[in-house]
């Protein structure tokens, strides 16, 4: 088995550690970029829902959660109900319970104050980006994790704030492009992820769950269910390449 | 200036934080049984896969709420996903997309 502490050197060299930091750090910033945009509608969404600077900022701080924040957000103004609007988030952000069981064998090495810390940045975009470069290393990179969770933990907040105080200002986003940022790069850091056979059937069952279940169920809710399910397309795959006894 | 939603985002973080991290605490791969073991390994792809498709095949209808939806958001997608899988370059392959978006919406208002 490879070794996967982030203390281990094998499996690449420095320079291929400096490629696939700068890769990271260039793809990172591809994120910020759609982040800052996002950041700015959602502030001022949020403010247009009665938050004030402070409130719509500590949600960004403390969830760092985009879906589940805009989801909040409708349901406040909506007039919804606390209990309401935290087991929405629960069941939205359910999904990073696969992200962090997924990345747990490659940070299990880490310090616990650490991993603590790791935890709360784990956001989809820190996990897509950590696991990709950690593959492509062939081993843990805790800076490689905390140069991905930094472009996008800081900018996510900041730019909330900034939206709460100036977001009539700026253009919608969308005119912009930058709303297929965030699914170009899932897509194609999932498209790095599969180099064999299960894998591609677990990516194509997720895609595939996503739609189907999006239309039956709604995208938020059929996103985690083809998380926890499509592994299995590629388990049953792996199962029927393996020799019968 | 008003606090009183500090609290809900005190009580959603609360919900959020143990789904990212009960996983960081618990047994090392090592330790797992291999079916667990190769069912977390093909997590990332699935997990990455359903976003791309959900945040892709879907967009909030004039009522506000998410419908299915065909557009140049799947061809911008695709096109991202086809350049990073090709190039092995993220940033590439999100810039393009995004471009190819922008560019259809103010020539064709797609």
């Amino acid at each position: 088995m490879i070794e996967q502490g982030a203390s281990s050197a094998a499996g690449s060299s420095n320079a291929d550690i400096a490629a696939a930091r700068r890769d990271l750090v260039l793809a990172s910033l591809g994120f910020a970029v759609s982040g800052v945009g996002f950041g700015l509608v959602y502030g001022l969404a949020a403010r247009e829902a009665g938050f004030s600077v402070i409130e719509a900022t500590s949600m960004s701080v403390f969830v760092l959660a985009g879906a589940a924040q805009f989801a909040a957000v409708g349901l406040i103004a909506d007039g919804a109900g606390w209990p309401s609007i935290v087991f929405l988030t629960a069941i939205l952000n359910a999904r990073h319970l696969l992200y962090s069981a997924a990345i747990a064998p490659w940070l299990g090495g880490r310090p616990r104050l650490e991993r603590a810390a790791m935890a709360h940045v784990l956001t989809d975009e820190t996990f897509a980006l950590s696991l990709a470069h950690f593959q492509r290393l062939g081993r843990a990179d805790a800076l490689g994790f905390w140069l991905a969770a930094g472009f996008d933990s800081l900018s996510w907040p900041i730019f909330t704030a900034v939206g709460v105080i100036a977001g009539q200002l700026i253009p919608d986003p969308a005119q912009l492009g930058l709303d297929v940022v965030f699914p170009a790069a899932m897509g194609g850091l999932a498209v790095k992820l599969a180099t064999a056979r299960p894998e591609v059937a677990a990516a194509v069952a997720g895609a595939a769950l996503a739609v189907v279940g999006g239309i039956v169920v709604g995208p938020a809710i059929s996103i985690v269910v083809g998380g926890f399910l499509a592994p299995i397309a590629g388990l049953l795959i792996e199962r029927e390449g393996e020799p019968s006894r | 200036m008003s606090v009183n939603l500090v609290g809900l985002a005190l009580l959603m973080a609360a919900v959020t934080y143990p789904f990212r991290a009960i996983p960081l605490f618990a047994p090392t791969k090592d330790r797992l049984p291999p079916v667990v073991q190769r069912y977390l390994r093909l997590v990332g792809p699935a997990i990455l896969a359903a976003l791309a498709a959900g945040n892709t095949a879907f967009a909030e209808d004039a009522e506000g709420h998410n419908a299915f939806h065909l557009g140049i958001e799947w061809i911008a997608v695709a096109l991202g996903v086809v350049l990073i899988a090709w190039r092995g370059n993220v940033f590439v392959g999100i810039l393009a997309a995004a471009v190819l978006v922008a560019l259809s919406r103010a020539v064709m208002g797609v």
